[in-house]
C-alpha cells in the first residue's frame, strides 16, 4: 500500500464511523426506548417489557400485520415472475420494437414519487371497475396489483445483472446436448439465477411490507395494512407500542441478514478452500 | 382440407394472437410490456383526465368529462381551472419551489456525506467490504416509516438531543428542530443515504488502481489525483445517486408529514392533503400531472446518459 | 499432384460434413464468405486462422447456434441447415467449456444422456466409461469450480463425447491451458480421436497445434478459405503469400519466369541479382511475375566462391539465439534480407559465424516453391 493511501485511511475511517453512527443511532434509540417503563417515550422510567405484551394483545396491529404479510408474499411472487420476464427480454433480445419503452417503464417506478403511483393507480382501478367490473371495489386485490407493478421494477434490476453475467455458452452447451429451450431454462438458467430470484423476491416482499403511500391510495375500507396502522398511530406522536414493533422488525431483519451474510461468507470460504486444493 | 380452410388457417397464423402463442419470445417481451403499459403508463392518462374535470361533493368526487345537457345532447367539458389555480395561488407555487429547493439541497448534502463513505468502503480491505456494505443496506430492509418515526423521538423538544444537551448544561432552552426544514433535511438524508452510497460504491470499486499509480508516477499529488482522476471517472455513479434522491424526494410525503409538521409545504404532502382531507381529486390530479412533467425532464436526461454510457462500455 | 480436396486415405469415401457455399453476414460484415468444404469420416480437421477470420462462426453454424445467410450444410447426407442445435447429431466442446456450475462432474457428463432419456443403468455405465476415457474418475463428485483448468477441459471433453456423436466440434479446445499442458493434451486428443474413430473438427488460432494434431487443415482469412491441405503440404507448398507467412517463417523472393523445362522453372530476381531454380509442375508463362518461397531451415551455408542458381552472398546483420536453433539475418547487396537457421549442435562452442561475416548460402530446387496465388 502506498504512503498516500495509508495517511488518508484514518480520516476515511472517521467518516465511516460517523456515517454508521448516523444510520444506526435512531434505530438503537427505538430499541432502547421500547424497553422503557414510562409512557412518555423520552423520559426513562426503568426497564420493562410491558409494551411488548400490549403489542401482542393489539388485535388491530396483529390483523394488519397478517394482511400485510399476505399481500407482500403474493405480490412478491408475481413480481418475481414479471420482473424475470422483463429482465430476460432486456438481456436476451438486444433489438425489438418497444425495447426503449420497456427500459423506461422498468426504470421509472423506482424513482417515481409514490403519491403519483398511488393516485394514478387508484384512478385506473376505478375506471376498470366501471368498465370491466373488475377489480370489484378496492382492497387486498388492488394493493397486490399496485405492489406487483412497482416491485417488479426492482426485481428486474436484480435479475438483469445476474443474467447479464450468465455465460451464454452454458445454454448453448445444454442445447447442443439435446435440451429444448424450455428444458434449458428450467435445468440450467433457473438454477443458476436462483440466488437473484430469491434476492428479488425478498426485496419485493420488503417493499410491499413497507409501503404506506401507494396502499393508502388504492386500499378500501376493509383493508388496512400494517404501515397504515403505524402511520395513524405515529401521527399522534411517539408511541411505546410502535417502538416495540420496530424493535421486533429490526431484530427479525437483522437475524435474516446475518444469516444470509453467514451463508455467503461460508460459501466464499469454502470456495477458497476448494480452489486452494 | 378445402382451399377456403387453408386460407383461413394461413390468415389465423398471421394474426398477432397466433404468433403470440406460437413463440416464446413474444411471451417474454409481451407480458411485462403489456403489464407495465396497463398498470404504469395508462394510469397517467386517467390522472390527466381527472385533472381537467371539476370537483363536486359526490362519489366519485368529480364531474364526468362528457356530460349530457338538455335533450340527450352530449358535450365535452374541459376544465383548466385546476391548472389556473396552481399557477395563481401562491400556496402551490411556494410548495413547488420549496420541493425543488429541498430536493436539490438534500441531494447535494447526501452526496457530500455519502461519497466519502462509499469511497472509504471501496478502499477498505477486501474482507471488510461485504460486511460494511451489508451494514449500509440493512436499515433499508427495516421499515422506512419506522425509521423516520425514530427521529421524532430524537428531535422533539423533550427528545433525546434536547434532553442530553440540557442535562449537560449546554443549553437551557430546548432547540426547535422537529417541525422545521432542518428536520426534513435530516430525515431525507437519513432515509436516502443507502441509495447514494450503493451506486457510488459500484462505480468506485470498478476504478482501476493503476490509473492513480500512473497519475502519481507522473507527479500528481493525492488530492489532485482525486480531483482529476477519481471524481471524473465516478461521474456515472454520482449522477445515478443524484437521480435516485432528487426525483423521489420531489414527491416525498412521509418525511415532510412526520418531521416537517403541519406547516411544511411540499408537493407530495399537498397532494395528499387535497386528496384525503379536502377530497379535491381533480386538484390533486392536476398537482400530480405538474409534478410528473417536472420529473420527466431529469428522468429522460438521466436515461439518455445511462444508455450512452452503456453503449460506450460496449464499444470499448 | 494428388487431389487435396480429399485426405489421402479417403479416396472413395462420402463426406460426413458437406458445407455448400455457406455465407454468414452480421449487418454488412461478411463473417463467412462463400465457403464450401467437404470433411470425411475419421478426419481430424482443423479450421485455422487468426481471430475474426470466421472460423468460429463456421463452427457455430455447424453446431446450429447460427443460421447461414446463404448456403446449405449437410451432415451424413442430411440437410441440417435449419435444424436447431438440440436436433443435430453432433456435439460441441465450447471454448469456455461451459460446464454447468450447479452440477457435479458426473451430472454434467450425464446431462446429454438424460436429454435423450437413456435408462439409468445404461447411463451410469456410459458416465463411468467417459470418466475412465479422460481419466477423471477421482473427481466424479466434484463441482466444476473445484477443478483445475486441465481437469475442467477433460470434463468438457467427456461431456461432449458422452452421447457417442459421429462428429465432435471443438472450439479452441486447448486455448485456456498453459503451454506445457497444451502440448501434452494435444497427443491425448489425437489418441482419443483415433481410438473412438470420431470425426473431429477443431477451431484453433495456433498453427503449431493445428500442425501437430490435424489430418487436414483449412486455413481461413477474412471469411474465406485460403487453402485446404494436409499439414505437411500446407507447410512445404503454400499456395499464397498469406499461407506461406501464416505458418512458420519464410523468405519470399520476387522475380519473373525466364524458362521452364519439365518440372523445373527458372526465375530471374533483381533481389538476389541472379537466377533461381524451382521445382514446379504447373505450366507458367515466361516473364510472369512470381514469388519464390524458401523456408529458413532449407538454406545451407556453403564455402565462398560457390556458383550456380539458388546461390546468394551477403553479410550477417542479426543473430537471434533461440536455444535449439539460431536465426541469422543476411543482407544481400540489393538490400534484401534472407533468413536462415542453424541447429546449435555444440553448447557454448565458439560461434562459427558472427556479425558482419560474409556468407554464401544455397538451397535445393525442390526445397523451395512458387506461390501461385
Amino acid at each position: 500500500m502506498s504512503h498516500a493511501k495509508k495517511s488518508r485511511f484514518p480520516l476515511l475511517m472517521t467518516f465511516l464511523v460517523f456515517g454508521y453512527a448516523f444510520l444506526y443511532g435512531p434505530i438503537l434509540s427505538l430499541i432502547v426506548y421500547s424497553f422503557n417503563e414510562s409512557r412518555l417515550v423520552t423520559v426513562w422510567g426503568g426497564w420493562s417489557t410491558k409494551w411488548y405484551g400490549e403489542l401482542l394483545q393489539n388485535e388491530q396491529i396483529l390483523s394488519a400485520a397478517w394482511l400485510s404479510l399476505k399481500i407482500a408474499a403474493i405480490s412478491a411472487s408475481f413480481a418475481v415472475v414479471l420482473g424475470t420476464l422483463a429482465a430476460m427480454a432486456l438481456v436476451r433480445f438486444k433489438r425489438f420494437r418497444g425495447r426503449s419503452m420497456l427500459e423506461i417503464m422498468v426504470a421509472a417506478p423506482m424513482v417515481m414519487p409514490e403519491v403519483i403511483i398511488g393516485l394514478s393507480l387508484l384512478l385506473l382501478f376505478m375506471a376498470m371497475d366501471d368498465i370491466l367490473g373488475w377489480p370489484e371495489g378496492r382492497g387486498q386485490t388492488t394493493i397486490v396489483l399496485a405492489h406487483m407493478t412497482f416491485a417488479m421494477a426492482y426485481v428486474t434490476v436484480v435479475v438483469r445483472s445476474r443474467l447479464a453475467h450468465l455465460d451464454n455458452s452454458l445454454e448453448e452447451a445444454a442445447m447442443d446436448l439435446g435440451a429444448r429451450p424450455l428444458k434449458v431454462f428450467f435445468a440450467i438458467t433457473l438454477p443458476i439465477i436462483a440466488p437473484a430470484l430469491v434476492a428479488g423476491w425478498l426485496l419485493a416482499f420488503t417493499l410491499s411490507l413497507d409501503d404506506l403511500v401507494v396502499a393508502s391510495f388504492v386500499s378500501g375500507p376493509g383493508a388496512t395494512t400494517l404501515p397504515m396502522v403505524v402511520y395513524s398511530s405515529v401521527r399522534l406522536g411517539v408511541s411505546p407500542q410502535i417502538n416495540a414493533l420496530a424493535t421486533i422488525i429490526v431484530v427479525l431483519v437483522s437475524l435474516a441478514v446475518l444469516f444470509a451474510g453467514w451463508i455467503m461468507v461460508r460459501q466464499e470460504k469454502q470456495k477458497q478452500r476448494e480452489n486452494s486444493q | 382440407m378445402s382451399g377456403g380452410q387453408m386460407s383461413a388457417l394461413k390468415l389465423a397464423q398471421r394474426l398477432p394472437g397466433a404468433a403470440f402463442l406460437s413463440n416464446g419470445r413474444h411471451w417474454i417481451i409481451g407480458l411485462p410490456w403489456l403489464w407495465l403499459t396497463l398498470f404504469f403508463l395508462l394510469p397517467f392518462l386517467f390522472v390527466l383526465k381527472i385533472s381537467l374535470s371539476e370537483a363536486v361533493l359526490a362519489q366519485p368526487p368529480y364531474l364526468p368529462f362528457i356530460r349530457e345537457i338538455e335533450d340527450g345532447a352530449m358535450t365535452l367539458v374541459v376544465n383548466f381551472g385546476n391548472y389556473m389555480l396552481l399557477f395563481e395561488d401562491p400556496l402551490y407555487r411556494t410548495a413547488l419551489l420549496n420541493s425543488v429547493e429541498i430536493a436539490a439541497i438534500s441531494t447535494l448534502l447526501a452526496l457530500i456525506i455519502g461519497y466519502p463513505m462509499a469511497y472509504a468502503i471501496a478502499r477498505a480491505p477486501q474482507a471488510w467490504r461485504l460486511p460494511l456494505l451489508m451494514l449500509i443496506i440493512l436499515p433499508f430492509w427495516t421499515s422506512f416509516l419506522i425509521r423516520v418515526y425514530a427521529w421524532i423521538g430524537i428531535l422533539k423538544n423533550n427528545g433525546l438531543i434536547n434532553n442530553t444537551l440540557m442535562s449537560l448544561g449546554l443549553i437551557d432552552q430546548p432547540l426547535e428542530i422537529l417541525y422545521t426544514p432542518t428536520a426534513i433535511y435530516i430525515g431525507i438524508i437519513y432515509s436516502y443515504l443507502p441509495f447514494v452510497i450503493l451506486p457510488l460504491y459500484a462505480t468506485l470499486i470498478r476504478l482501476d488502481d493503476s490509473l492513480l499509480e500512473a497519475a502519481a508516477d507522473l507527479g500528481c499529488r493525492p488530492w489532485k489525483q482525486f480531483l482529476t482522476i477519481t471524481l471524473p471517472l465516478s461521474m456515472p455513479g454520482i449522477i445515478a445517486a443524484a437521480m435516485l434522491v432528487f426525483i423521489p424526494v420531489m414527491g416525498e410525503f412521509v418525511i415532510p408529514d412526520l418531521l416537517g409538521g403541519p406547516n411544511a409545504l411540499m408537493i407530495g404532502k399537498l397532494m395528499w392533503t387535497e386528496f384525503f382531507n379536502n377530497k379535491d381529486w381533480p386538484l390533486a390530479s392536476a398537482l400530480a400531472a405538474v409534478l410528473l412533467v417536472l420529473l420527466i425532464i431529469p428522468f429522460v436526461l438521466w436515461r439518455h446518459y445511462e444508455q450512452r454510457q452503456e453503449q460506450q462500455g460496449e464499444a470499448r | 499432384m494428388t487431389d487435396v480436396s480429399k485426405p489421402a486415405n479417403a479416396e472413395h469415401a462420402q463426406p460426413i460434413v458437406r458445407i455448400e457455399q455457406v455465407t454468414k453476414t452480421f449487418g454488412n460484415v461478411y463473417a463467412v464468405d462463400d465457403v464450401s468444404l467437404n470433411i470425411y469420416p475419421g478426419e481430424f480437421f482443423s479450421l485455422l486462422g487468426s481471430s475474426g477470420c470466421g472460423k468460429s462462426t463456421l463452427l457455430r453454424m455447424l453446431a446450429g447456434f447460427e443460421t447461414p445467410t446463404h448456403g446449405r450444410i449437410y451432415l451424413d447426407g442430411q440437410d441440417v441447415t435449419d435444424l436447431p442445435p438440440y436436433e443435430r447429431p453432433l456435439n460441441i466442446m465450447l471454448q469456455s467449456y461451459a460446464l454447468f456450475p450447479h452440477m457435479t462432474v458426473e451430472d454434467n457428463i450425464a446431462f446429454g444422456l438424460k436429454m435423450e432419456k437413456m435408462p439409468k443403468a445404461e447411463r451410469d455405465e456410459r458416465v463411468r466409461e467417459m470418466l475412465a476415457l479422460v481419466q477423471i474418475e477421482k473427481f466424479a463428485k466434484r463441482k466444476p469450480h473445484q477443478l483445475s483448468g486441465g481437469q475442467r477441459q477433460r470434463v468438457a471433453l467427456a461431456r461432449s463425447l458422452a452421447k457417442h456423436p459421429k462428429i465432435l466440434l471443438l472450439d479452441e479446445p486447448l486455448g485456456a491451458l498453459d503451454k506445457k499442458l497444451r502440448e501434452q493434451t494435444q497427443f491425448e486428443l489425437v489418441n482419443i480421436q483415433e481410438r473412438l474413430g470420431i470425426t473431429f473438427i477443431v477451431v484453433t488460432h495456433d498453427q503449431e497445434e493445428a500442425m501437430t494434431m490435424s489430418s487436414r487443415i483449412a486455413l481461413m482469412r477474412d471469411g474465406r478459405i485460403e487453402q485446404v491441405d494436409a499439414p505437411r503440404r500446407l507447410y512445404e507448398y503454400p499456395e499464397s503469400r498469406f499461407a506461406a507467412e501464416f505458418i512458420g517463417s519464410i523468405n519470399l523472393i520476387d522475380g519473373h519466369v525466364v524458362k521452364q523445362e519439365d518440372d523445373q522453372v527458372w526465375v530471374q530476381s533483381e533481389q538476389i541479382d541472379g537466377l533461381l531454380q524451382v521445382r514446379h509442375s504447373q505450366p507458367l508463362v515466361n516473364d510472369m511475375a512470381v514469388t519464390v518461397a524458401v523456408r529458413p531451415e532449407k538454406i545451407q551455408v556453403v564455402p565462398a566462391l560457390s556458383q550456380g542458381s539458388n546461390t546468394v552472398q551477403g553479410v550477417i546483420k542479426e543473430i537471434a539465439y533461440l536455444g535449439d536453433v539460431s536465426i541469422y539475418h543476411v543482407e544481400l547487396p540489393s538490400g534484401k534480407r534472407v533468413m536462415f537457421t542453424q541447429s546449435n549442435i555444440q553448447a557454448l562452442a565458439e560461434q562459427p559465424m558472427t556479425w558482419n561475416d560474409s556468407v554464401t548460402l544455397t538451397w535445393q530446387p525442390n526445397a523451395c516453391g512458387i506461390l501461385v496465388k
